[in-house]
């Protein structure tokens, strides 16, 4: 866990932080808590968010700050949100998206 | 319905000089972003800057923001919205902005649009597997997440931000193991490239990408060699693992409430994309709606910054808010700016904004 986590920088410091724990397709994953949720995701390696709609290609961050839509992802049931820029809060449920997603 | 003199969108460099110059003369300002946080992209930036003293030369993109964002709070005419995403510009002057997730609308007289820029994306072969990410996004992960966004690593481009996302990968504690730019010599300025060239990271010049591999994620990617055409040269391609590539082959301005405003536009490659036309003070082709930064041509923060001032006084003194330093402060500006303009690193610039500028606009 962790294991992409800048530790030591030279010219900028990075604070621990609180961390809080959410899931990913049902699996217990561990974030900072306020940090984007892909954020999160890879820094402990997990870099495919979505399947792309009609060729199903694995989709990552492309843009990380909310312009881009290649990071959409289902959070607590809702489909498209853009974890780039949507803060990680404890006991999200985030799903890896396929296509559009469903809208229950 | 909320009324206000300026409605200022985007909260990077040239909306905060603009906000702040039209506040400073007593303006009633309400600025909007659509990010958690203001500095747009200032706050990832921990190189320091060029230019002059009057564009904060010599302070890191970081220190620059904190301070636009302290003195844009102090100002108690400064309205800032965050989590603020501007939806559209109507012919009767409303906005429509999606605040903290409810829809609100907002009157101004004047609106300065500084949106900003996008990445841009390159053609080859598997470009969107996860691992390849504009150059700005892994600067995004590493200086304000604090995450690796890969463990060894090219860089694509070899203009200044791909030289200088190239050495903050490093800093980050990324293996680097190269920069590929397909022109025959590096763009970007020759103090951030020798700082690559000292830690032994090669630049290839008339080099591409001739496709990237993975099943899954990016596992590596095919390198080649260009002729003088630019055409790739038959068996000079090179496999190079990596686990992370970074584009960094230009950006183009966000301008969808421009056009969706009705503003004329034009495509302008030297400039980046599309821009509106606007003439010199910044009025685009609605003479209540002005521009700053890269969404009116992508530049380096230095000229966002100023333009982004320009824009805020000459809007402030429209409303009848001039002061009595309004036009030496302005002038000043101004010469700024086409100092800032007047190295040979600008010459694309200059040709694209030649393009771009009328004596007239409305």
């Amino acid at each position: 866990m962790f294991n992409l986590r800048i530790l030591n920088h030279p010219i900028l410091d990075f604070p621990k932080q609180e961390k809080v724990k959410f899931t990913l397709d049902g699996k217990e994953m561990e974030g900072v808590a306020g940090e984007p949720i892909a954020a999160a995701l890879y820094a402990s390696g997990v870099k495919i968010l979505s399947h792309s709609q009609k060729q199903h290609r694995p989709r990552g961050i492309f843009c990380a700050i909310g312009n881009c839509s290649s990071c959409l992802m289902t959070v607590d049931g809702v489909p498209n949100v853009r974890v780039c820029v949507e803060p990680l809060r404890a006991g999200m449920a985030v799903e890896i998206q396929e296509g559009k997603g469903k809208v229950i | 319905m909320m009324k206000k003199e300026i409605l200022v969108i985007g909260a990077g460099p040239a909306g905060l000089m603009a906000a702040i110059h039209a506040a400073e003369t007593g303006a009633q300002v309400l600025l909007v972003e659509r990010a958690e946080g203001l500095g747009g992209q200032l706050i990832k930036q921990t190189h320091k800057f060029f230019g002059s003293k009057a564009e904060y030369a010599g302070d890191r993109g970081i220190d620059i923001a904190a301070k636009l964002i302290d003195w844009s709070k102090k100002l108690s005419n400064i309205m800032i919205w965050t989590k603020a995403t501007v939806l559209g510009i109507y012919p009767d002057g409303v906005v429509t902005i999606s605040h903290e997730g409810k829809f609100t609308l907002v009157k101004p007289e004047k609106i300065i649009v500084a949106t900003g820029a996008a990445e841009k994306t390159m053609a080859f072969p598997n470009n969107d597997l996860p691992g390849i990410y504009g150059a700005g996004a892994a600067q995004t992960l590493m200086n304000v997440h604090s995450v690796l966004p890969g463990k060894r690593m090219l860089m694509v481009g070899a203009g200044n931000i791909g030289v200088i996302v190239a050495y903050q990968l490093m800093q980050a504690g990324v293996k680097v193991v190269g920069v590929v730019e397909a022109a025959p010599q590096i763009g970007g300025y020759r103090v951030h490239a020798a700082k690559l060239q000292r830690n032994g990271v090669p630049i290839y010049t008339s080099h591409s990408i001739k496709a990237a591999h993975g099943t899954e994620v990016l596992e590596g990617v095919t390198i080649c060699k260009l002729d003088e055409k630019w055409q790739p040269i038959e068996g000079s391609e090179r496999y190079i693992a990596i686990d992370g590539l970074c584009l960094s082959v230009g950006l183009t301005p966000l301008t969808e409430l421009l056009w969706q405003a009705g503003c004329k536009m034009e495509f302008i490659n030297e400039l980046g994309g599309y821009v509106p036309l606007r003439d010199a003070n910044m009025m685009t082709t609605n003479s209540n709606i002005f521009i700053a930064g890269d969404v009116a041509g992508v530049e380096e923060a230095s000229a966002a910054m100023i333009e982004g001032k320009l824009a805020g006084l000459y809007v402030a003194a429209m409303l009848g808010h001039q002061k009595d330093w309004f036009l030496q402060d302005f002038q000043l500006a101004k010469q700024q700016l086409s100092a800032l303009r007047s190295g040979p690193a600008s010459a694309k610039v200059c040709v694209g904004l030649s393009k771009a500028i009328l004596e007239e606009v409305v």
